[in-house]
């Protein structure tokens, strides 16, 4: 395969993440604390007001998939005695810890300090950190984020979440750390988060121009990286969206479509939403079955798990426990199928698709329970029929390249045929 | 005349289908896949156009023959084209012998094969003077069948044994179905219509032959569909070619269930045969045609001999695996507790239905009326089992299947070819 086409900030990006790698696996000689957390409801701003790095499994579980290295992992951690069902992002981390814990990019990663389980819409998560602690014999604490299973949450919800910053979570970092809260210096992070937060926004909106300037999933996968990962709320993470940003409204200016592995993709035939996981194990190939197609996705679900600032969230830094525990209860995994239904059928409209897809991964019990329901509902509510296609995260036994790229293909040919249709 | 076609590459059989200006089916053609996409488009071609031919000859001789006069030359022809290929494989196994065998077993071996070969040769006069049961029209069934049955008879354990007579065969049959033949009409209708000696027919063949059948245009579909040599918007998925098949068969149609070889789809059209909407299966096979043919193996039996099989049963077994492999286990455990093969056979077909049915679900349902098509749709106990459980999740639902639902996918593809031509 042609070797992907990067933009200055993809570069950017990859100096970022090399440069944090090569930090964690110093740490063990610098003294740095490393906290592992996981993506959606991350408390990244809070770990750094600590001095402290963060690890975020899932992330380098996506990067085993994306670098082939996944399959082995996941063998690993089923010759350890992990069932087949068992979710494939776990087992991949399970599996890189037991080879070694080199990560993805090669380096090693240090063992962690502390585990921060912050629990957003995802059982699993809580049994794959008690997984971790076993191995690791470090001290964990968990935050608890109500699921806002009513579509909202009441204050006394919120003020559950503030006395668990406050008694349990703070007191975790502050002993492992030896380092005292210091407020002012979370407010300056979030104060960061905030500014990279309304540069992202700016990018996830191009979304809605006509063509295209972005691949609202593919390539944001990409875009939303940083803020997903090590760098909300820090000055690294503002000059990568300010530059990002730039440059997606210069591609816009100019009536450009998005960057794909391939090349430019220009002539964009079909918009669509996508809700669901990426396949990482065939990230190019998946891709490519859009872009050959001329597909282009202007908005996705799966892009908003680590945050969901489109519709106006910001991380306040006047208010900044209040707004840690706001954006926790916010992170797409922890929406209700209403709350969820409501989203994707406001991108169709917001952002003129004429499709939407969903990915069901074999997975994530989380993201797939319901999305038969979800597909119905839209379908009923949109009146445009969806696509259901079928894969996994990280397990590479779980993608039918065939059958995905037959599916894709009709779907593409009976957007066509309805068009044709509707002028006949 | 223009013509266009509509080529289906299934990944059991491949199928095509010739429609004449008005829209109306000239000729259809099939054949099994094999593993080269290219010679099977073409072989179906082939087999489409020449049925096509006898159609011509049929109209032509209408008013003075009778439609069996027709029949035994299309027989006559079939078996041209049979003998043709057996001869070919003859010198292919005659060759392999020459390279191969051991050379104190070099001549009885030559002389075992060309025996063999008269027999079939002989076995085939004769089926043509009294025709027998039908039988599978592929040349590999026809031949493999009967070579292993008189190698049975004529091996010499101590010599040329069964084992290596089979072994040689083995080999050459591939060989024999991936080199492309001249099994054309022009090739083999000379040599039908001397064996026939109906002399009434010799002006009918004449003008079949010098009539102009030039496809204007061809649409390809089917699992195989990226590798036919068409650009691309000559290339249409099987979903659409499905859905616009079945409406044009059965104009009423909302809801089409096809159950292939290796997917299931459900579909839903509109007045206009359009897709709205549709489901298949991805993750995994279970519930597809093959998973009849696995069973079929099991059991030992032909792939057509499971559904009549299954209707003789008075009560079903429930089978639990939708897996393909374990409900094989499952059968073996449930012939060893002494049920029946029949109601067995019933409990997988009703099973295979089962996983059909989610997909229709999820699909948005089963609308009136309601076609299912595909080579599953030749199954009866198939049927039976999607009539009832369409009954008890939907009601009362018209039921359309055609004995021609296999060339579903080919007649849909040949009508987009015919919207390119218009």
């Amino acid at each position: 395969m042609a070797e992907a086409l990067k933009d200055r900030s993809m570069v950017l990006q990859k100096e970022m993440i090399a440069n944090h790698f090569e930090r964690l696996a110093q740490a063990p000689e610098t003294g740095e604390k490393v906290v592992y957390t996981f993506v959606p409801g991350n408390l990244t701003e809070l770990i750094r007001s600590f001095g402290a790095l963060p690890v975020l499994p899932e992330i380098n579980a996506l990067q085993s998939g994306m670098r082939k290295l996944s399959g082995e992992y996941i063998a690993e951690a089923e010759r350890a005695g992990h069932s087949e069902d068992v979710c494939t992002y776990v087992k991949c981390d399970i599996g890189m810890m037991r080879a070694g814990n080199i990560g993805p990019g090669g380096t090693k990663l240090p063992k962690p300090d502390l585990l921060l389980l912050s629990y957003t819409g995802c059982y699993t998560f809580m049994k794959w950190f008690e997984l971790l602690r076993e191995e690791y014999d470090c001290p964990t604490v968990m935050f608890h984020v109500p699921y806002q299973g009513d579509g909202k949450l009441e204050p006394e919800h919120r003020e559950y979440m503030l006395r668990q910053l406050r008694e349990q979570v703070i007191p975790a970092l502050e002993k492992v750390t030896g380092r005292k809260y210091d407020e002012e210096k979370l407010r300056h992070h979030l104060q960061l988060s905030a500014m990279a937060e309304d540069d992202l926004v700016a990018v996830l909106q191009a979304g809605k121009t006509v063509p295209s300037p972005i691949d609202g999933y593919f390539g944001t996968v990409y875009y939303v990286g940083p803020i997903f990962s090590a760098f909300r709320g820090t000055q690294e993470g503002v000059d990568y969206y300010r530059a990002l940003r730039e440059e997606v409204e210069e591609r816009s200016a100019l009536g450009l479509g998005p960057i794909t592995p391939e090349g430019p993709l220009e002539g964009e035939k079909y918009r669509l939403v996508v809700e669901g996981p990426p396949n990482w194990t065939h990230f190019r190939d998946f891709w490519k079955m859009f872009a050959d197609e001329k597909a282009v996705v202007v908005a996705s679900t799966y892009t908003k798990v680590g945050g969901t600032y489109d519709f106006g969230f910001r991380h306040d830094p006047n208010d900044p426990l209040g707004t840690m525990a706001d954006y926790c209860s916010g992170c797409y995994t922890n929406l209700n199928l209403p709350a969820r239904i409501d989203m994707i059928v406001r991108y169709i409209e917001e952002y003129k698709a004429d499709g939407f897809l969903i990915n069901s991964v074999k997975s994530c019990n989380s993201f797939s329970a319901g999305q038969l329901m979800i597909l119905r509902e839209v379908e009923k509510r949109t009146g445009i029929p969806g696509a259901f296609i079928e894969s996994d995260l990280v397990d590479p036994r779980y993608f039918s390249a065939a059958n995905i790229k037959n599916r894709l293909e009709s779907y593409f040919q009976m957007i066509d045929a309805r068009r044709a249709g509707r002028t006949a | 005349m223009s013509c266009v076609v509509g080529i289906d590459l299934g990944s059991t059989t491949t199928k095509a289908v010739i429609l004449d200006g008005n829209g109306d089916v000239l000729g259809r053609g099939i054949t099994n896949s094999r593993s080269n996409y290219d010679l099977a488009a073409a072989v179906a071609k082939t087999e489409a156009f020449i049925n096509a031919r006898f159609g011509l000859i049929e109209q032509r001789v209408e008013a003075t023959e009778t439609a069996e006069a027709v029949a035994i030359l299309r027989r006559a022809f079939v078996m041209e084209q049979l003998l043709h290929q057996l001869r070919r494989l003859e010198v292919l196994l005659l060759e392999e012998v020459d390279k191969s065998a051991p050379p104190q077993l070099a001549r009885p071996f030559r002389e075992a094969i060309e025996e063999i070969c008269r027999r079939i040769t002989a076995e085939e006069e004769a089926r043509f003077r009294q025709p027998a049961l039908l039988r599978s029209d592929f040349f590999r069934d026809a031949v493999g069948s009967a070579f292993m049955r008189i190698a049975e008879q004529i091996g010499d354990p101590t010599g040329v044994s069964f084992d290596r007579l089979i072994g040689v065969y083995d080999k050459c049959i591939i060989r024999v179905e991936n080199e492309p033949m001249d099994l054309d009409f022009r090739d083999h209708i000379g040599d039908a219509l001397a064996r026939v000696s109906n002399p009434r027919l010799a002006d009918a063949v004449e003008y079949a032959v010098a009539y102009d059948l030039t496809p204007a245009a061809t649409v390809g579909t089917g699992y195989g569909r990226a590798r036919l040599p068409f650009p691309k918007e000559q290339i249409r998925s099987e979903i659409l070619c499905h859905g616009l098949g079945a409406h044009a068969m059965f104009p009423g149609t909302r809801t089409v269930l096809d159950i292939g070889g290796q997917d299931t789809k459900a579909i839903q059209v509109d007045g206009a045969g359009i897709v709205t909407g549709f489901q298949m299966n991805d993750r995994c096979a279970a519930g597809c045609g093959r998973y009849l043919g696995y069973i079929a193996d099991e059991m030992s039996l032909g792939l057509h001999e499971l559904g009549p099989l299954a209707e003789l049963s008075k009560r079903s077994v429930k089978i639990n695996s939708t897996c393909t492999v374990f409900a094989g286990a499952e059968l073996r455990e449930r012939l060893s507790l002494g049920e029946k093969r029949e109601d067995i056979l019933a409990g997988l077909h009703r099973a295979i239905v089962i996983r059909a049915m989610s997909l229709l679900a999820r699909s948005g349902g089963v609308d009136d009326e309601f076609t299912f098509t595909g080579g599953v749709a030749k199954n009866p106990a198939a049927v039976r089992a999607i009539r009832e459980l369409i009954q008890e999740n939907y009601g009362e639902r018209t039921l359309n299947i055609s004995p021609e639902s296999i060339y579903t996918g080919a007649l849909g593809a040949a009508l987009f070819a015919n919207r390119m031509v218009a």
